[in-house]
Protein backbone atom coordinates (compact mmCIF):
# COMPACT_ATOMS: atom_id res chain seq x y z
CA UNK A 1 0.00 0.00 0.00
CA UNK A 2 1.20 3.54 -0.87
CA UNK A 3 0.13 6.66 1.57
CA UNK A 4 1.06 9.83 0.04
CA UNK A 5 -0.22 13.49 1.15
CA UNK A 6 -0.46 16.24 -1.68
CA UNK A 7 -0.67 19.88 -0.71
CA UNK A 8 0.54 22.95 -1.75
CA UNK A 9 2.73 23.89 1.31
CA UNK A 10 0.17 25.28 3.68
CA UNK A 11 -0.30 25.14 7.00
CA UNK A 12 -2.96 22.79 6.34
CA UNK A 13 -1.61 20.52 4.19
CA UNK A 14 1.43 19.89 6.29
CA UNK A 15 -0.74 19.38 9.16
CA UNK A 16 -2.56 16.19 7.21
CA UNK A 17 0.84 15.10 6.62
CA UNK A 18 1.59 14.81 10.48
CA UNK A 19 -1.47 13.36 10.88
CA UNK A 20 -1.32 11.01 8.74
CA UNK A 21 2.19 9.66 9.57
CA UNK A 22 0.64 9.71 13.37
CA UNK A 23 -2.47 7.52 11.94
CA UNK A 24 -0.14 4.97 10.07
CA UNK A 25 2.39 4.45 12.93
CA UNK A 26 -0.47 3.81 15.27
CA UNK A 27 -2.10 1.64 13.19
CA UNK A 28 1.29 -0.05 13.66
CA UNK A 29 2.14 -0.27 9.53
CA UNK A 30 5.33 -0.52 8.19
CA UNK A 31 4.51 2.33 5.78
CA UNK A 32 6.45 5.67 4.38
CA UNK A 33 4.02 8.14 4.10
CA UNK A 34 5.40 10.29 1.43
CA UNK A 35 4.68 14.07 1.20
CA UNK A 36 4.44 15.84 -2.37
CA UNK A 37 3.86 19.46 -2.84
CA UNK A 38 4.12 19.25 -6.28
CA UNK A 39 1.10 21.22 -7.82
CA UNK A 40 0.74 18.89 -11.22
CA UNK A 41 0.93 15.64 -9.18
CA UNK A 42 -2.87 17.18 -7.38
CA UNK A 43 -4.10 18.11 -10.90
CA UNK A 44 -3.66 15.06 -12.59
CA UNK A 45 -5.37 13.16 -10.24
CA UNK A 46 -8.15 15.31 -10.86
CA UNK A 47 -9.11 16.37 -7.44
CA UNK A 48 -9.03 20.68 -7.41
CA UNK A 49 -8.97 20.86 -3.54
CA UNK A 50 -6.13 20.31 -1.04
CA UNK A 51 -4.83 18.66 0.93
CA UNK A 52 -5.35 15.29 -0.66
CA UNK A 53 -4.46 11.98 1.34
CA UNK A 54 -3.97 9.40 -1.63
CA UNK A 55 -3.55 5.84 -1.66
CA UNK A 56 -2.36 3.55 -3.82
CA UNK A 57 -2.39 6.81 -6.29
CA UNK A 58 -6.51 7.34 -5.86
CA UNK A 59 -7.90 10.38 -3.54
CA UNK A 60 -9.10 9.01 -0.94
CA UNK A 61 -10.14 12.56 1.37
CA UNK A 62 -9.43 15.42 -0.06
CA UNK A 63 -10.31 19.14 0.78
CA UNK A 64 -9.85 18.88 4.79
CA UNK A 65 -8.53 18.23 7.74
CA UNK A 66 -10.05 15.32 9.10
CA UNK A 67 -9.49 13.94 12.82
CA UNK A 68 -6.86 10.91 13.19
CA UNK A 69 -10.07 8.67 13.52
CA UNK A 70 -11.21 9.56 10.31
CA UNK A 71 -7.81 8.57 8.77
CA UNK A 72 -7.28 5.65 10.47
CA UNK A 73 -10.88 4.48 9.19
CA UNK A 74 -10.30 5.28 5.91
CA UNK A 75 -6.25 3.51 5.58
CA UNK A 76 -8.55 0.43 7.27
CA UNK A 77 -10.47 0.06 4.28
CA UNK A 78 -7.55 -0.28 2.29
CA UNK A 79 -6.01 -2.97 3.91
CA UNK B 1 -39.52 40.12 15.98
CA UNK B 2 -36.30 39.20 17.52
CA UNK B 3 -35.63 35.57 18.09
CA UNK B 4 -32.43 36.17 19.69
CA UNK B 5 -34.70 37.39 22.70
CA UNK B 6 -34.41 34.67 24.81
CA UNK B 7 -30.62 34.88 24.24
CA UNK B 8 -30.83 38.66 25.58
CA UNK B 9 -32.21 37.54 28.13
CA UNK B 10 -30.09 34.68 29.51
CA UNK B 11 -27.29 36.45 28.81
CA UNK B 12 -27.96 39.20 30.53
CA UNK B 13 -28.96 36.94 33.72
CA UNK B 14 -25.91 35.28 33.62
CA UNK B 15 -23.49 38.37 33.56
CA UNK B 16 -25.76 40.32 36.48
CA UNK B 17 -27.23 37.78 38.34
CA UNK B 18 -24.81 34.83 38.51
CA UNK B 19 -21.77 36.83 37.94
CA UNK B 20 -22.87 39.73 39.67
CA UNK B 21 -20.98 42.19 37.70
CA UNK B 22 -22.51 45.91 37.60
CA UNK B 23 -24.63 46.66 34.66
CA UNK B 24 -23.50 50.18 33.86
CA UNK B 25 -19.46 49.08 34.32
CA UNK B 26 -17.44 48.51 31.25
CA UNK B 27 -16.40 44.87 32.20
CA UNK B 28 -20.86 43.69 32.16
CA UNK B 29 -21.06 45.57 29.17
CA UNK B 30 -18.55 43.80 27.39
CA UNK B 31 -19.36 40.65 29.41
CA UNK B 32 -22.70 40.72 28.12
CA UNK B 33 -22.21 41.48 25.33
CA UNK B 34 -19.69 38.39 24.94
CA UNK B 35 -22.02 35.66 26.20
CA UNK B 36 -24.64 36.92 23.97
CA UNK B 37 -23.03 36.90 20.48
CA UNK B 38 -21.25 33.48 21.67
CA UNK B 39 -24.56 31.84 21.91
CA UNK B 40 -26.07 33.39 18.89
CA UNK B 41 -23.34 32.99 16.77
CA UNK B 42 -22.27 29.01 17.41
CA UNK B 43 -26.20 27.94 17.37
CA UNK B 44 -26.22 29.72 14.03
CA UNK B 45 -23.44 27.84 13.15
CA UNK B 46 -24.52 24.80 13.79
CA UNK B 47 -27.47 25.10 12.00
CA UNK B 48 -25.70 26.40 8.87
CA UNK B 49 -23.05 24.36 9.07
CA UNK B 50 -25.37 21.21 8.88
CA UNK B 51 -27.16 22.50 5.48
CA UNK B 52 -23.64 23.23 4.13
CA UNK B 53 -22.53 19.67 4.42
CA UNK B 54 -25.73 18.40 2.71
CA UNK B 55 -24.97 20.90 0.09
CA UNK B 56 -21.39 20.05 -0.01
CA UNK B 57 -22.57 16.36 -0.75
CA UNK B 58 -24.74 16.52 -3.53
CA UNK B 59 -22.78 19.50 -5.25
CA UNK B 60 -18.78 19.17 -4.73
CA UNK B 61 -16.85 21.38 -6.46
CA UNK B 62 -15.73 19.39 -9.45
CA UNK B 63 -19.43 18.87 -10.37
CA UNK B 64 -20.00 22.81 -10.34
CA UNK B 65 -16.72 22.52 -12.96
CA UNK B 66 -18.25 20.54 -15.18
CA UNK B 67 -21.65 22.81 -15.20
CA UNK B 68 -19.18 25.79 -16.06
CA UNK B 69 -17.36 23.76 -19.04
CA UNK B 70 -20.38 21.68 -20.14
CA UNK B 71 -21.66 24.67 -22.96
CA UNK B 72 -21.31 28.37 -23.48
CA UNK B 73 -23.24 30.72 -20.90
CA UNK B 74 -22.64 33.73 -23.19
CA UNK B 75 -21.32 35.60 -20.07
CA UNK B 76 -24.17 33.98 -17.34
CA UNK B 77 -20.83 31.59 -16.61
CA UNK B 78 -19.89 34.82 -14.40
CA UNK B 79 -22.66 34.91 -12.11
CA UNK B 80 -22.50 30.97 -12.10
CA UNK B 81 -18.71 31.02 -11.08
CA UNK B 82 -19.57 33.81 -8.47
CA UNK B 83 -22.31 31.71 -7.02
CA UNK B 84 -20.55 28.64 -6.65
CA UNK B 85 -17.75 30.70 -5.42
CA UNK B 86 -20.13 31.50 -2.37
CA UNK B 87 -21.14 27.66 -1.71
CA UNK B 88 -17.72 26.22 -1.84
CA UNK B 89 -15.23 26.19 1.40
CA UNK B 90 -12.35 27.45 0.79
CA UNK B 91 -8.81 27.65 1.49
CA UNK B 92 -6.24 29.52 0.30
CA UNK B 93 -4.42 25.93 -0.60
CA UNK B 94 -7.37 25.01 -2.99
CA UNK B 95 -6.74 27.76 -4.82
CA UNK B 96 -4.02 26.68 -7.28
CA UNK B 97 -5.66 23.40 -7.81
CA UNK B 98 -8.89 24.57 -8.56
CA UNK B 99 -7.28 27.28 -10.80
CA UNK B 100 -5.39 25.06 -13.06
CA UNK B 101 -8.70 22.77 -12.54
CA UNK B 102 -11.08 25.44 -14.33
CA UNK B 103 -8.63 26.19 -16.58
CA UNK B 104 -8.20 22.66 -17.74
CA UNK B 105 -11.53 22.12 -18.42
CA UNK B 106 -12.02 24.84 -20.53
CA UNK B 107 -13.57 27.57 -18.52
CA UNK B 108 -12.47 30.95 -19.23
CA UNK B 109 -9.38 32.67 -17.68
CA UNK B 110 -12.27 35.82 -16.50
CA UNK B 111 -14.95 32.93 -15.02
CA UNK B 112 -11.84 31.25 -13.39
CA UNK B 113 -11.09 34.71 -11.55
CA UNK B 114 -14.57 35.42 -10.83
CA UNK B 115 -14.91 32.67 -8.64
CA UNK B 116 -11.41 33.32 -7.12
CA UNK B 117 -12.43 36.65 -6.10
CA UNK B 118 -16.05 35.82 -4.31
CA UNK B 119 -15.05 32.37 -2.85
CA UNK B 120 -12.70 33.53 0.33
CA UNK B 121 -15.51 36.72 0.36
CA UNK B 122 -18.71 34.31 1.05
CA UNK B 123 -18.63 31.45 3.50
CA UNK B 124 -21.08 30.20 5.50
CA UNK B 125 -19.31 31.39 8.29
CA UNK B 126 -18.92 34.93 6.92
CA UNK B 127 -22.59 35.05 6.49
CA UNK B 128 -23.55 33.79 9.78
CA UNK B 129 -21.44 36.31 11.31
CA UNK B 130 -22.99 39.29 9.35
CA UNK B 131 -25.98 38.07 10.31
CA UNK B 132 -25.31 37.42 13.96
CA UNK B 133 -23.55 41.14 14.08
CA UNK B 134 -25.29 43.57 11.40
CA UNK B 135 -28.79 41.82 11.07
CA UNK B 136 -29.83 39.94 7.93
CA UNK B 137 -29.81 43.09 5.38
CA UNK B 138 -26.31 43.95 5.54
CA UNK B 139 -25.51 40.28 5.43
CA UNK B 140 -27.60 40.01 1.75
CA UNK B 141 -26.23 43.32 1.04
CA UNK B 142 -22.72 41.63 1.78
CA UNK B 143 -22.81 38.68 -0.14
CA UNK B 144 -24.49 40.54 -3.20
CA UNK B 145 -21.56 42.80 -2.83
CA UNK B 146 -19.22 40.40 -2.77
CA UNK B 147 -20.91 38.10 -6.34
CA UNK B 148 -20.82 41.78 -7.77
CA UNK B 149 -17.13 42.11 -7.13
CA UNK B 150 -16.99 38.85 -8.79
CA UNK B 151 -18.55 38.85 -11.45
CA UNK B 152 -17.64 42.51 -12.37
CA UNK B 153 -13.69 41.92 -12.16
CA UNK B 154 -13.89 37.96 -13.74
CA UNK B 155 -15.82 40.30 -16.24
CA UNK B 156 -13.42 43.05 -16.48
CA UNK B 157 -10.15 40.38 -16.35
CA UNK B 158 -11.63 38.50 -18.83
CA UNK B 159 -11.96 41.20 -21.83
CA UNK B 160 -8.71 41.89 -21.06
CA UNK B 161 -7.25 39.06 -22.60
CA UNK B 162 -4.79 38.31 -19.91
CA UNK B 163 -4.53 34.36 -21.58
CA UNK B 164 -0.74 34.82 -22.11
CA UNK B 165 0.34 35.27 -18.61
CA UNK B 166 -0.75 32.67 -17.26
CA UNK B 167 2.03 30.48 -16.67
CA UNK B 168 2.59 27.94 -19.48
CA UNK B 169 2.70 25.41 -17.87
CA UNK B 170 -0.58 25.34 -16.55
CA UNK B 171 -1.71 25.12 -20.35
CA UNK B 172 -0.62 21.67 -20.95
CA UNK B 173 -1.56 19.91 -17.69
CA UNK B 174 -4.03 16.99 -18.08
CA UNK B 175 -5.43 15.81 -15.53
CA UNK B 176 -7.42 12.12 -15.67
CA UNK B 177 -11.15 12.58 -15.33
CA UNK B 178 -11.89 11.33 -11.41
CA UNK B 179 -15.05 8.94 -11.33
CA UNK B 180 -17.21 10.19 -9.18
CA UNK B 181 -18.13 8.20 -6.56
CA UNK B 182 -21.54 7.38 -6.17
CA UNK B 183 -21.92 5.12 -3.46
CA UNK B 184 -25.10 4.49 -2.08
CA UNK B 185 -25.28 5.83 1.10
CA UNK B 186 -28.84 4.87 3.06
CA UNK B 187 -30.19 8.10 3.60
CA UNK B 188 -30.21 7.49 7.81
CA UNK B 189 -26.23 7.25 7.46
CA UNK B 190 -26.13 10.29 5.53
CA UNK B 191 -28.28 12.75 7.59
CA UNK B 192 -25.92 11.27 10.38
CA UNK B 193 -22.95 12.49 8.32
CA UNK B 194 -24.44 15.39 7.86
CA UNK B 195 -24.37 16.08 11.51
CA UNK B 196 -21.18 14.95 12.25
CA UNK B 197 -19.92 17.10 9.17
CA UNK B 198 -21.30 20.54 10.24
CA UNK B 199 -20.53 19.32 13.95
CA UNK B 200 -17.13 18.64 13.22
CA UNK B 201 -16.48 22.26 11.29
CA UNK B 202 -18.53 24.15 13.93
CA UNK B 203 -16.08 22.38 16.38
CA UNK B 204 -13.09 23.78 14.77
CA UNK B 205 -13.50 26.96 14.04
CA UNK B 206 -15.12 27.82 17.45
CA UNK B 207 -12.30 28.76 18.96
CA UNK B 208 -11.12 31.26 16.14
CA UNK B 209 -14.98 32.70 16.51
CA UNK B 210 -14.94 32.92 20.30
CA UNK B 211 -11.53 34.95 19.97
CA UNK B 212 -13.37 37.26 17.46
CA UNK B 213 -15.44 37.89 19.65
CA UNK B 214 -13.76 38.49 22.63
CA UNK B 215 -11.89 41.16 20.87
CA UNK B 216 -15.01 42.91 19.49
CA UNK B 217 -16.76 42.82 22.99
CA UNK B 218 -13.75 44.04 24.69
CA UNK B 219 -13.70 46.84 21.87
CA UNK B 220 -17.57 47.41 22.90
CA UNK B 221 -17.20 47.62 26.47
CA UNK B 222 -14.61 49.67 26.55
CA UNK B 223 -13.90 51.95 23.53
CA UNK B 224 -16.26 55.09 23.85
CA UNK B 225 -18.78 55.95 21.08
CA UNK B 226 -17.55 57.71 18.54
CA UNK B 227 -14.07 57.21 19.49
CA UNK B 228 -12.31 56.61 16.12
CA UNK B 229 -14.25 59.98 14.45
CA UNK B 230 -10.98 61.78 15.47
CA UNK B 231 -9.05 59.75 13.12
CA UNK B 232 -11.43 58.98 10.72
CA UNK B 233 -13.71 61.34 9.83
CA UNK B 234 -16.83 60.23 8.23
CA UNK B 235 -16.79 62.59 4.98
CA UNK B 236 -12.75 61.94 4.95
CA UNK B 237 -12.53 61.25 1.24
CA UNK B 238 -9.43 59.38 1.55
CA UNK B 239 -10.40 57.01 4.26
CA UNK B 240 -12.06 54.10 1.70
CA UNK B 241 -8.79 53.99 -0.04
CA UNK B 242 -6.01 53.98 2.61
CA UNK B 243 -8.13 51.16 4.68
CA UNK B 244 -8.50 49.22 1.07
CA UNK B 245 -5.13 49.40 0.66
CA UNK B 246 -3.59 48.99 3.66
CA UNK B 247 -5.37 45.81 4.27
CA UNK B 248 -4.79 44.07 1.16
CA UNK B 249 -1.08 42.75 1.71
CA UNK B 250 -2.65 42.16 5.04
CA UNK B 251 -4.20 38.54 5.69
CA UNK B 252 -6.63 37.28 8.49
CA UNK B 253 -9.82 34.84 8.02
CA UNK B 254 -13.35 36.29 7.87
CA UNK B 255 -14.12 34.76 11.03
CA UNK B 256 -11.82 36.81 13.04
CA UNK B 257 -11.79 40.16 11.13
CA UNK B 258 -15.79 40.38 11.50
CA UNK B 259 -16.89 40.68 14.93
CA UNK B 260 -13.45 43.32 15.30
CA UNK B 261 -15.61 45.28 12.12
CA UNK B 262 -18.83 45.14 14.12
CA UNK B 263 -17.21 46.84 17.23
CA UNK B 264 -15.30 49.58 14.82
CA UNK B 265 -18.33 50.25 12.92
CA UNK B 266 -20.59 50.81 16.13
CA UNK B 267 -17.71 53.10 17.28
CA UNK B 268 -18.33 55.30 14.28
CA UNK B 269 -16.36 54.12 11.93
CA UNK B 270 -18.17 54.60 8.56
CA UNK B 271 -19.74 50.48 7.23
CA UNK B 272 -18.53 51.27 3.92
CA UNK B 273 -15.24 51.81 4.85
CA UNK B 274 -15.09 49.01 7.58
CA UNK B 275 -16.36 46.65 4.88
CA UNK B 276 -14.14 48.18 2.09
CA UNK B 277 -11.20 47.22 4.83
CA UNK B 278 -12.30 43.92 5.43
CA UNK B 279 -12.77 42.41 1.78
CA UNK B 280 -9.39 43.46 1.12
CA UNK B 281 -8.17 41.42 4.13
CA UNK B 282 -9.96 38.96 3.51
CA UNK B 283 -9.85 38.49 -0.01
CA UNK B 284 -6.56 39.68 -1.34
CA UNK B 285 -3.39 39.43 0.73
CA UNK B 286 0.27 38.96 0.39
CA UNK B 287 0.03 34.84 0.95
CA UNK B 288 -1.96 34.77 -1.23
CA UNK B 289 -0.30 36.44 -4.18
CA UNK B 290 2.75 34.22 -3.31
CA UNK B 291 0.33 30.96 -3.87
CA UNK B 292 -1.06 32.24 -7.31
CA UNK B 293 2.47 33.63 -8.46
CA UNK B 294 2.76 30.12 -8.99
CA UNK B 295 0.34 29.56 -12.02
CA UNK B 296 0.01 34.01 -12.95
CA UNK B 297 2.61 35.64 -14.53
CA UNK B 298 3.48 38.56 -12.57
CA UNK B 299 1.26 41.07 -14.85
CA UNK B 300 -2.00 39.12 -14.63
CA UNK B 301 -1.32 38.63 -10.86
CA UNK B 302 -0.67 42.52 -10.80
CA UNK B 303 -4.24 42.42 -12.84
CA UNK B 304 -6.21 40.77 -10.74
CA UNK B 305 -5.30 42.54 -7.73
CA UNK B 306 -5.29 45.84 -9.30
CA UNK B 307 -8.61 45.41 -10.48
CA UNK B 308 -9.96 43.89 -7.54
CA UNK B 309 -8.27 46.71 -5.15
CA UNK B 310 -10.33 49.49 -7.30
CA UNK B 311 -13.72 48.30 -7.24
CA UNK B 312 -13.55 47.45 -3.75
CA UNK B 313 -12.74 50.83 -2.89
CA UNK B 314 -16.09 51.77 -5.58
CA UNK B 315 -18.15 49.33 -3.24
CA UNK B 316 -17.21 50.93 -0.26
CA UNK B 317 -17.58 54.40 -1.64
CA UNK B 318 -21.31 52.98 -2.80
CA UNK B 319 -21.85 51.83 0.69
CA UNK B 320 -21.01 54.76 2.66
CA UNK B 321 -23.52 56.82 0.39
CA UNK B 322 -26.32 54.67 0.06
CA UNK B 323 -26.09 52.23 3.06
CA UNK B 324 -27.30 53.68 6.56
Amino acid sequence: MKIQVLGSGCPTCKKLFEITKQAVKELGLKIEVEYITDIQKIVEMGVMQSPVLAIDGKPAITGFLPDIEKIKETIKKFI
Amino acid sequence: MNIFYHIKNFADWITFDVFGIEQTTHLGDSVNFFIYDSIKIIILLLIINYFMAIVRHYLPVEKLRDFLASRKWYGLDYFFASVFGTITPFCSCSSIPLFIGFIEAGIPLGVTLSFLITSPLVNQVAVVLFAGLFGWKIMILYVISAMLLGIFGGFILGKLKLEKYVADYVWQIKSQKLEIKNNKEKFSALIKKFWHEGFDLTKKITSYVLLGIAVGATIHGYVPAGFFENYIKADNFFAVPIATIVAVPMYANAVGVIPIMQSLVEKGIPLGTAMAFMMAVVGLSLPEALILKRVMKIKLLAYFFGITTINIIILGYLFNAFVK
